[in-house]
């Protein structure tokens, strides 16, 4: 077990958002998040690295209490990828070398240089080296985001939505990304969603959220129509198209009457 | 998780090299700069006499005294100021996250000016002896700068109390600051009407900024502010990479956000009240400096904040010498000089976009 949540509380302005949330996460895996907007998916993320303060509860990374250590001694052990990223005048190559800032103490080393150059070998990006992020698209600017937190050298990756603002073609490829880095590094990334078809597909456990409590956690056994209409109060019809589950918004019925 | 299969690239290298010849460039054109300044004026002193006398080899009395009393304290102080308005600039606009933030934004300028009114019509410290126009005289220099650095140390402290009890948000302190601008400016005004002529003029003189008015000790204090501030935000540089990437993303780099967020206010803030107490109010400068050195050499705050901190030096400087010799043997404050020469330079920079 390579990080495990316990009680974790989360109060905004007395009005409680997360209730005794708990979970745990083996390395080589992946965890989505699920809910409908406004459950609270984002500010668990953001309390897994204590970028929000949870009023009670703990994490334990490999069996240390994060919230004992620093916010350096933490960005060193989880990278973090927000939903939105600035830009400006600065090359992506720069851009990603941000990412080592937990580990630079004075200046940058030739090491941060190397790993930096290694993420955009493993990453395929070397032409995007040179080129200015304020000059990128969605999928460019969301793989350099993705990188940054990969030269944090992490052992847990936290993204938020990491494939909203992109294109169908983008979405697959860096959720690719991240299964074969999760996969290979034997790291574990969490992320919050919204699709449940690139969840299914890239994901191994899930967490619904529900009135900011966990109300089904587990592998692709949770996800069940009955899980998702009390969840998010749609009724919907899950099949198979080519030996993969899909999940489409309906009711049998309602299926039956659009296709006579 | 390890990665260390990488190389240095070597197109990299050559990109980071290119910033730093723009810097050394910058140094060399300021010592130049520097030279030439001291050497032009009513009276002309060859460049290589000036460098005999400032490196301690005095040539003649004349010239010890032009150089020594006058015109290398002025050139220094236009370079501190300069240096010093336009590092506060560029942490202010990463800090804000506001293109426009500048020293000014914040009502620091204005609380000076009205600072200075107080002094002069309130406690009478009346005419403002200008040693370049010979227009008014201020008998009592000292208590106005005093006073004027109170009441911008005032506005930082109000901006900071205000920023602290709503959170340090860029909005907060950008809208608190405009609405101090407001109540200092509309003070300003009350006692401007109540002042008789020669009152009104010091008030409005004191405004020009001009970096003639220092003599050694008060352009120590200033350099002294303005390096430490310099080396604080080089220092800084990462932390304000990470500020510009977003809040969540430096956070998430273990930056502590409202802890630099707040320092650096401080700093910045403290750095344009020592300024503007001393030299008046310089415009422009803090403001549209960091935009002309972000065209040539990016965003990147490792190149950003010391190349502010130089080209901040070389602009005002500049200006200062025209403002020394464009209606020679009058002077003008160099405060009306920088708008007039920076702004079509920044405009121009505008329209040509990028430096690729």
């Amino acid at each position: 077990m390579i990080l495990s949540v316990e009680e974790l509380e989360f109060l905004y302005r007395n009005r409680k958002i997360l209730h005794k949330v708990a979970f745990s996460i083996e390395e080589g895996e992946i965890v989505a998040i699920l809910g409908p907007n406004g459950v609270g998916k984002t500010t668990l993320l953001k309390c897994l690295n204590k970028i929000l303060r949870p009023k009670g509860g703990a994490v334990h990374l490999d069996g240390n209490n994060l919230f004992n250590l620093g916010t350096m001694e933490i960005a060193r052990l989880v990278g973090y990828v927000p939903q939105r990223v600035e830009t400006g005048r600065l090359t992506a190559f720069d851009a990603v070398l941000l990412g080592r800032r937990p580990h630079i103490k004075w200046d940058v080393t030739e090491k941060d240089l190397q790993i930096v150059d290694s993420i955009f070998k493993l990453l395929s990006m070397e032409k995007l080296r040179l080129a200015y992020i304020d000059e990128m698209s969605g999928g460019e600017l969301q793989k350099v985001a993705i990188a940054r937190s990969l030269v944090q050298e992490p052992k847990v990756l936290l993204l938020d939505e990491p494939t909203s603002s992109l294109d169908m073609k983008n979405q697959v490829e860096i959720l690719a990304i991240i299964r074969q880095i999760v996969l290979e590094h034997r790291i574990a990334a969490i992320m919050t969603m919204h699709d449940l078809n690139q969840a299914l597909r890239y994901a191994d456990r899930f967490i619904f959220l529900k009135g900011g409590k966990v109300h089904a956690c587990g592998g692709a056994e949770v996800i069940t129509p009955e899980v998702i209409e009390e969840v998010y109060g749609l009724p919907v019809i899950i099949g198979e198209i080519a030996g993969m589950r899909c999940v489409v918004p309906g009711s049998p019925e309602v299926a039956l009457a659009h296709n006579p | 998780m390890h990665f260390a299969k990488g190389a240095v690239p070597e197109d990299y290298l050559v990109y980071i090299r290119r910033k730093y010849f723009w810097i050394m460039g910058g140094i060399l054109f300021l010592f130049i700069m520097l030279i030439y300044s001291i050497s032009v004026g009513a009276v002309t002193i060859p460049p290589y006499e000036v460098l005999q006398t400032i490196t301690g080899h005095s040539v003649s009395t004349k010239w010890n005294l032009i150089i020594w009393n006058i015109r290398l304290p002025q050139a220094l102080a236009a370079i501190v100021a300069g240096a010093g308005l336009s590092v506060a600039g560029v942490a202010m606009q990463s800090i804000l996250r506001n293109p426009i933030a500048s020293p000014f934004t914040l009502g620091i300028s204005n609380a000076g000016a009205f600072g200075a009114a107080v002094s002069v019509v309130v406690l009478g410290t009346g005419k403002v002896q200008s040693t370049v126009a010979n227009a008014v005289i201020i008998n009592n220099p000292y208590l106005t700068t005093i006073v004027a650095l109170f009441f911008c140390l005032l506005a930082t402290g109000v901006i900071l109390l205000i920023s602290s009890i709503r959170g340090a948000s860029p909005e907060v302190m950008v809208l608190a600051g405009v609405a101090l601008s407001s109540i200092f400016t509309a003070g300003t005004a009350f006692l401007q009407y109540f002042a008789d002529d020669t009152q009104l003029a010091a008030v409005v003189f004191w405004t020009f900024g001009d970096v003639g008015r220092v003599n050694w000790l008060e352009l120590k204090i200033m350099a002294g502010v303005v390096l430490l501030s310099i080396i604080y935000f080089v220092a800084n540089c990462w932390n304000y990479n990470a500020i510009d990437a977003g809040d969540e993303t430096a956070k998430g780099l273990g930056v502590n956000v409202e802890r630099i967020r707040l320092t650096g206010m401080v700093i910045a803030a403290f750095v344009s009240a020592v300024l503007v107490a001393f030299l008046g109010v310089i415009g422009f400068v803090g403001l549209v400096c960091p935009h002309m050195v972000r065209r040539v050499i990016g965003d990147d705050q490792r190149f950003l904040i010391p190349g502010s901190a130089l080209f901040g030096g070389i602009l005002l400087l500049a200006s200062d010498t025209v403002a020394r010799l464009i209606i020679s043997p009058y002077v003008l404050p160099v405060s009306i000089l920088t708008a007039f020469m920076g702004a079509p330079v920044f405009i121009y920079l505008l329209l040509k976009g990028y430096k690729r």
